[in-house]
């Protein structure tokens, strides 16, 4: 009977026990789970602050998943240290776990800038977790003037969570722009405007250079008052199990198509992980929901002897913010198509005859479709484009690609 | 399994599959009252290109990227369906990101809605079929995977 061992207990860890029971019924697992829940929906913890959804709502499996698939957790243990030659893991407390295969499923940690003075900040947080989630809950009220470093999804996450249950929030960030990572400047204006109006506060441009109890000294020189800090600067993968026992890591652990490491019997999966993007065809963490899901699943399916490839992850993101919703997927690279209105901003990016990238504010209907062609590297020749960019439709498709896909034909 | 497959060359561009989607999941018995004067929330849409139309709905994929992308946990696949909890769905809109076919879209309170082959209510055999004029829309076996 083969012994699976995941370390961690987040999405890909799910995928995992998903792809190795869709393959081996019997084999051992064992779930290292640092967290003491059960696998949640980590992205709806702003949700959960915002009371669109509660504790047991938010649960990403039902409550027999582990007992249904046969799984022992363990709950509040942290794995410290492999053993690859003899196939060992090992947690705090000394204890030892051997295994067949390792997945090591160990997500991402929030990035904490030294910042001089926050030791004497009392009451600050990151906002990663469900119980970062909770402490937050506990610690905002009414009168609370929140600020929070960095403007990416984890803060303005943050920030629409919080907003009707603080006085005041204040967001600053380094960069010149809002959501940095997945918009482009005027983008990044459109939706600034947006939270704006909704009530939240921003410093671009600039973040805290220190802190003096409820004060940070901005770069800029400017004071900001506050009664709660949530740091969300960045977040970097947890590498050091991999890296610790000599296997491939550079940001993240560098996996392929298979999710193997560069150990043997060690795969990885999720936000720890470095992979292909197969919008740009280089190596980069692309730390999503979907991506953690789709790569557990096919370590799984790999760790139990199985054959299946992920080699088309590609960066997406859907965030919404206050109703409006902004959609992002590949690079921007290439010429641009615009359409603006009032209420969206729609950006098209092609090169090569493909579909490299989109940003869509506000007009996401149908936005799938735009993504299957950048994730399928469909040549725009081969279909109606000049139809395709006014609006998402699949009768911009050939008959023939329409047949296979409505049709049954193959 | 049967799935809903629509023969483009047969669909007249007519629209009704998606009022009779909209009724059949409305939970009331008179169309009249549950279609006249609101919005329309179908879960089937007819597409319409150059000289060409035909209803859209969720093929029920053998590999779901909505499911497998869904950050709610709300998607799940069961006995070959492609099912949603609305209670757990929070509108992030990641299934509208990933679905290849546009077969997802928000209803009347902004929790998405999918087609799930009329199993969740009383019509039997989907409504967008047994309502088809022209019979473009079928619901069958035809022994394919997506």
């Amino acid at each position: 009977m083969t012994k699976y061992v995941i370390a961690g207990n987040g999405i890909a860890a799910a995928g995992c026990i998903e792809g190795i029971r869709s393959r081996d019924k019997d084999g051992e697992i064992t779930v290292i789970s640092e967290e003491k829940h059960p696998v949640y929906c980590r992205p709806l913890i702003s949700y959960y602050l915002e009371g669109k959804t509660d504790l047991q709502r938010m649960a990403y499996r039902s409550g027999d998943f582990y007992e249904k698939n046969g799984c022992r957790v363990l709950y509040g243990r942290k794995a410290l240290k492999i053993e690859k030659d003899s196939k060992e893991i090992e947690l705090d407390g000394g204890t030892r776990i051997p295994y067949d295969r390792l997945c090591i499923a160990a997500g991402s940690a929030p990035f904490v800038p030294p910042f001089a003075g926050l030791e004497t900040v009392e009451s600050k947080y990151s906002f990663m977790t469900l119980d970062d989630a909770l402490e937050l809950e506990q610690a905002v009220t009414k009168e609370s003037r929140v600020l929070i470093i960095g403007a990416g999804l984890i803060g303005l996450k943050c920030a629409e969570g919080l907003l009707d249950r603080a006085g005041n929030i204040t967001v600053c960030d380094l960069a010149d722009r809002i959501l940095s990572s997945i918009l482009d400047t005027e983008c990044a204006a459109f939706m600034q405007k947006h939270l704006e109006e909704k009530g939240i506060r921003f410093c671009l441009n600039d973040s805290a250079a220190s802190f003096d109890g409820n004060r940070a000294i901005m770069k800029s020189g400017a004071v900001v008052e506050f009664d709660v800090l949530v740091l969300s600067v960045g977040v970097r993968p947890n590498i050091s199990l991999l890296a610790g026992c000599g296997g491939q890591t550079n940001r993240g652990i560098v996996v392929d198509g298979r999710m193997r490491t560069s150990v043997p019997d060690i795969f990885a999966a999720g936000d720890c992980t470095e992979g292909p993007d197969a919008s740009t065809g280089e190596n980069r963490v692309l730390a999503i929901l979907p991506n953690a899901c789709m790569q557990g699943f096919t370590a799984g399916i790999n760790m139990a002897g199985g054959e299946s490839l992920f080699d088309n992850a590609i960066p997406m993101n859907s965030i919404g913010f206050f109703g409006m919703h902004a959609m992002t997927a590949g690079s921007y690279d290439g010429e641009l198509y615009e359409e603006r209105t009032e209420t969206s901003l729609k950006r098209l990016f092609t090169k090569d005859d493909l579909l490299k990238g989109f940003i869509l504010i506000g007009c996401n209907e149908r936005a799938g479709i735009y993504t299957s062609l950048i994730r399928e590297k469909t040549p725009l020749s081969s279909i109606d484009f000049d139809m395709l960019k006014k609006a998402a439709t699949t009768a911009a498709f050939p008959p023939e690609s329409r047949r296979k896909m409505f049709g049954g034909e193959r | 399994m049967k799935r809903v497959y629509v023969n483009e060359e047969w669909c007249l561009g007519c629209h009704l599959c998606e009022y009779n989607c909209a009724f059949a999941n409305s939970g009331l018995s008179d169309m009249v009252l549950a279609l006249k004067g609101k919005p329309l929330y179908p879960r089937i849409h007819v597409e319409e290109g150059r000289k060409i139309s035909y209803a859209v709905s969720c093929r029920h994929c053998d590999d779901p990227l909505c499911v497998k992308s869904c950050i709610a946990g709300a998607l799940s696949k069961k006995d070959g369906v492609i099912q949603i909890d609305k209670d757990k769905c929070v509108s992030c809109y990641t299934c509208i990101l990933v679905c290849p076919y546009g077969a997802l879209s928000p209803g009347e309170t902004g929790v998405m809605q999918k087609c799930e082959l009329c199993l969740t209510n009383s019509f039997g055999e989907p409504a967008c079929v047994q309502g088809c004029p022209n019979r473009a829309i079928v619901y069958e076996e035809r022994g394919d995977t997506v």
